[in-house]
C-alpha cells in the first residue's frame, strides 16, 4: 500500500518518490535472498549512498542533504518496508556521523564530514561492551594519551558494520570511572590494532552481521577527539536520542510491510467458502494492526517535528522508540498468525519480519531503558 | 557536442490507461503520469556522451502544463536545461503535426545530436525520429543498442529482430535508442535540488512561427474515430493433477504451440 504522506517541500516529495523507486527495484527483490545467504549488500548500500541517502539530516554546507528529520525518517521507513537491514545500515551510518556533525570543531567538520556523508563510506558506532550494554557508563575500553595521539585498548560488542565500516566512533575511557571519564574518538578502519572479530550468529538481520571489535593498542591521532575529553557519554546519549527515532521509523516501515502482506493474503485466502478477511476474528486483528501502525507513525513523526523545531525531544524520542518497536513486534507476530501455516515458512516474508522486529526492541537502548528514560523525565517533572 | 534529448510524459504503462470519451485522446487526468521509460535511456546516453565529450544537454518536450513534471524528472538525472513547447492549440496533434512542432523547436536549438527513445509506451508508433529527420534533412539512426561517436561520425548498432545492423552517419543526426543501450542512472537528492534551478524555456506556437491550424485536431492527418476497450483477460486454464498432470501440461503447451 502506498502510505499517504504530507511532506514539507516538493523536493522532499521527489526524494520520497525516488527512494520508493530505488527500494522497489533494487532492494525488495533481493532482500530475502541476501538474508538467506547472509551476504552484506555493500554495493546496494553504495547505490543508496550515491542517491544522497547517507547524510540526509546534516548540513548541506558539509555535504549533507539538509533535510529535516521528519523527511529523513520517512525515507528510512520506506526503505525498512522493503528491507530492514538496508534501513538499519543507513540509520547506524547516520548515527555514526552525529558526533562530528554536532560536536566536532569547524575544522573537523570541514575535513571529515564531506567524505563521511558523501555516500561511499560507511560508519560504525562503538558504544556497547561485553560487560557494559545498558550500563554504557561502566565501559572499560581505555584510551591512554601518548604524545599526539591516544592508544586505545579494550573490546566493543555487537558492533553493526564491524567488518565493513570505513570509520569507527569509539567511546572510551580517558579519565576516571563513571560517565564523566568517557571520551569520543573517530578512528579510520585501517588503523593498526583495530581488529573485527568473527561475526555473531544472529536470529535475523543476517545480511548485516554484527561482531565484537577488539582495540589492541590502536593509535588514534589526538585531532580525532570529538568534543572535549570527558564529554563522550553526553555525546553518545545525544546521538542515541536522534538514533532512536531512526529505529522507530524502521519499526514503522517493517510493520507496514507485515500489515500489507497480511492484508493481501487475507483477501485472497478462502476458508469455509469466503476470504478469511471477512471473518471478524481476522478482520479485527488486521484493523488493530493497521491502527497501531498509523499511531506509531504519527508519534514518531511528532517527535521528529519537535527535533526539527529545535525543541527538547529526548522524552518523545524514547516514547516513540518504545511504542513503535513494541508495536512492530506485535504486528509482525500477528501477521504470521494471519497467514497460519504459511506464515511459519520462509516462502512468505512474514516469519522473517517477525524475527527482524525483535532486534528493534533491543538496539539503541532496550525498551526497558526507554521506559527508564521516560520515567526519569516524569520524576523530574 | 550539443545534444537535445526528446522526452515525453506518458501514462504509467504498468497501470490501467484510458482514452477520453469526448475526443479519444489519452486521459491524463486519471492516469499516473511518468517520464516515458525509453526516454530515460536516451537521457543516460546523452549524459554519458557529455561526460566523455563535453558540451551541453538539453531536454525538449511538447505537452501540456503537467508535462513539466517529466521535464523535472529528466533534469534530475543531470541535463543542463530544458525547452517545453506549450500551447493550448497543440491538444489532439497527431504524429505528423507533432513532428512539425518538434522540428521547429530543434531548429532553434541547432544540436549536433538529437537523442530519443525508440518508442513511447502510449503511442508506440516509433516514427517520430524518422519524421523529424525528414523535416530537418538529417540522418535518422533508429533503434540503437549501441552508439559511438568519433568526431563528427556516429556509429550505431541498430537492433533488429534477427540481430543487429551497423549504420553510420555524419552529425547532425537523430538517434533513437532501445533499453538495451545502457543502464540509466538514478537521480540523487543533489540532482533533485539542482533541477529546481535549471532553466526551463517555454515556447509557444507563435514563438516557433507555426499557425494553430497546422496542429491540433485541425492540422492532424489522422484522427482516432473510435476506440474499444481491450477485452478483459480470460481466466487461465487450471490443471488439477490427478496423476496425469504432466501429460495435461504437455498437451496444453502443444495445443498453444509453445513446444
Ligand atoms: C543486531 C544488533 C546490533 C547492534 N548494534 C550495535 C552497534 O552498532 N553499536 C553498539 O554500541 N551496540 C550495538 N548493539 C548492542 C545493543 O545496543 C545492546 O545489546 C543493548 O544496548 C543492550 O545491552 P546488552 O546486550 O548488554 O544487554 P544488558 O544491558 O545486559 O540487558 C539485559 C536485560 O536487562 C535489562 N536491563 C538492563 N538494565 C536495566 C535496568 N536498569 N532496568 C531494567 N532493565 C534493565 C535489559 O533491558 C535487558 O532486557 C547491537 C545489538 C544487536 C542485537
Amino acid at each position: 500500500m502506498t502510505v499517504e504522506r504530507i511532506l514539507p517541500t516538493p523536493e522532499a516529495s521527489d526524494l520520497l518518490a525516488l527512494v520508493c523507486d530505488i527500494a522497489d527495484r533494487e532492494l525488495a527483490p533481493r532482500a530475502a535472498d541476501f538474508e538467506a545467504r547472509g551476504e552484506f549488500p555493500r554495493e546496494l548500500l553504495r547505490l543508496l549512498g550515491r542517491a544522497g541517502l547517507f547524510g540526509l539530516p546534516y548540513d548541506e554546507e558539509y555535504g549533507g542533504g539538509g533535510q529535516p528529520y521528519e523527511v529523513y525518517l520517512q525515507v528510512l521507513e520506506e526503505i525498512a518496508a522493503r528491507w530492514l537491514a538496508a534501513a538499519e545500515a543507513i540509520s547506524v551510518h547516520t548515527l555514526s556521523c552525529y558526533p562530528v556533525a554536532a560536536h566536532g570543531t569547524d575544522a573537523q567538520r570541514k575535513r571529515l564530514l564531506p567524505d563521511m556523508l558523501g555516500g561511499e563510506l560507511l560508519g560504525a558506532y562503538c558504544l556497547s561492551e561485553p560487560a557494559g550494554g545498558s550500563d554504557a557508563g561502566a565501559m572499560t575500553t581505555r584510551a591512554q594519551r601518548d604524545g599526539d595521539g591516544y592508544v586505545v585498548t579494550g573490546t566493543k560488542a555487537w558492533i553493526t558494520h564491524a567488518h565493513h565500516a570505513d570509520f569507527f566512533n569509539v567511546f572510551c575511557r580517558t579519565g576516571g570511572p563513571g560517565p564523566r571519564g568517557i571520551s569520543c574518538l573517530l578512528a579510520d578502519a585501517g588503523t593498526p590494532g583495530i581488529v573485527p572479530q568473527a561475526a555473531e550468529r544472529t536470529m535475523a538481520l543476517r545480511a548485516s552481521p554484527i561482531a565484537q571489535v577488539a582495540f589492541d593498542g590502536a593509535r588514534i591521532p589526538a585531532d580525532r577527539l570529538i568534543g572535549e575529553e570527558g564529554a563522550g557519554f553526553r555525546i553518545a546519549m545525544q546521538a542515541l536520542d536522534a538514533g532512536r527515532l531512526g529505529i522507530a521509523a524502521c519499526a514503522v516501515g517493517l510493520a507496514q510491510a507485515a500489515l500489507d502482506y497480511a492484508v493481501g493474503y487475507a483477501r485472497g485466502r478462502e476458508q469455509f467458502g469466503q476470504p478469511i478477511i471477512d471473518f471478524q476474528g481476522v478482520g479485527f486483528l488486521l484493523a488493530d494492526m493497521a491502527t497501531a501502525v498509523s499511531a506509531a507513525r504519527a508519534q514518531t513523526l511528532w517527535a521528529a517535528r519537535l527535533k526539527d523545531a529545535g525543541r527538547p525531544y529526548s522524552q518523545e524520542a524514547a516514547k516513540a522508540k518504545l511504542f513503535a518497536t513494541d508495536m512492530a513486534m506485535r504486528v509482525t507476530t500477528d501477521a504470521v498468525q494471519v497467514l497460519g501455516g504459511a506464515g511459519y515458512v520462509a516462502d512468505h516474508p512474514v516469519e522473517r519480519y517477525m524475527r527482524e522486529a525483535k532486534v528493534l526492541q533491543i538496539v539503541e537502548g532496550t525498551n526497558q531503558i526507554q521506559r527508564m528514560v521516560i520515567a526519569r523525565h516524569l520524576a523530574k517533572g | 557536442m550539443n545534444i537535445v534529448v526528446l522526452v515525453k510524459q506518458v501514462p504509467d504503462s504498468g497501470a490501467e490507461r484510458e482514452l477520453r470519451s469526448d475526443d479519444q485522446t489519452i486521459d491524463r487526468s486519471s492516469a499516473n503520469n511518468v517520464l516515458n521509460e525509453m526516454d530515460e535511456y536516451a537521457v543516460e546516453e546523452a549524459l554519458k556522451l557529455q561526460e566523455a565529450l563535453g558540451g551541453e544537454v538539453t531536454v525538449l518536450t511538447m505537452g501540456p502544463e503537467q508535462a513539466g513534471e517529466a521535464i523535472r524528472k529528466a533534469l534530475q538525472m543531470g541535463p543542463d536545461k530544458a525547452v517545453h513547447v506549450l500551447d493550448g492549440a497543440l491538444h489532439g496533434s497527431c504524429a505528423v503535426a507533432t513532428s512539425k512542432v518538434l522540428a521547429a523547436a530543434l531548429r532553434t536549438l541547432n544540436p549536433d545530436l538529437v537523442l530519443a527513445g525508440a518508442e513511447s509506451t502510449d503511442g508506440r508508433v516509433q516514427v517520430m525520429p524518422h519524421m523529424i529527420a525528414e523535416r530537418l534533412g538529417i540522418a535518422a539512426l533508429t533503434g540503437a543498442r549501441k552508439l559511438t561517436v568519433d568526431g563528427g561520425t556516429l556509429t550505431v548498432e541498430r537492433q533488429t529482430e534477427e540481430g543487429y545492423e551497423v549504420v553510420t552517419a555524419a552529425t547532425p543526426a537523430i538517434v533513437s535508442v532501445w533499453d538495451t543501450i545502457n543502464e540509466p542512472r538514478y537521480p540523487s537528492l543533489k540532482g533533485i535540488m539542482a533541477a529546481k534551478k535549471k532553466p526551463v524555456q517555454t515556447l509557444s506556437l507563435a514563438d516557433l512561427g507555426i499557425s494553430p491550424d497546422e496542429v491540433g485536431f485541425a492540422g492532424s492527418t489522422s484522427t482516432v474515430v473510435e476506440s474499444t476497450k481491450r477485452p478483459p483477460r480470460q481466466a487461465g486454464t487450471k490443471v488439477t493433477d490427478s496423476g496425469d498432470g504432466g501429460v495435461q501440461l504437455v498437451e496444453f503447451l502443444a495445443t498453444e504451440r509453445f513446444v
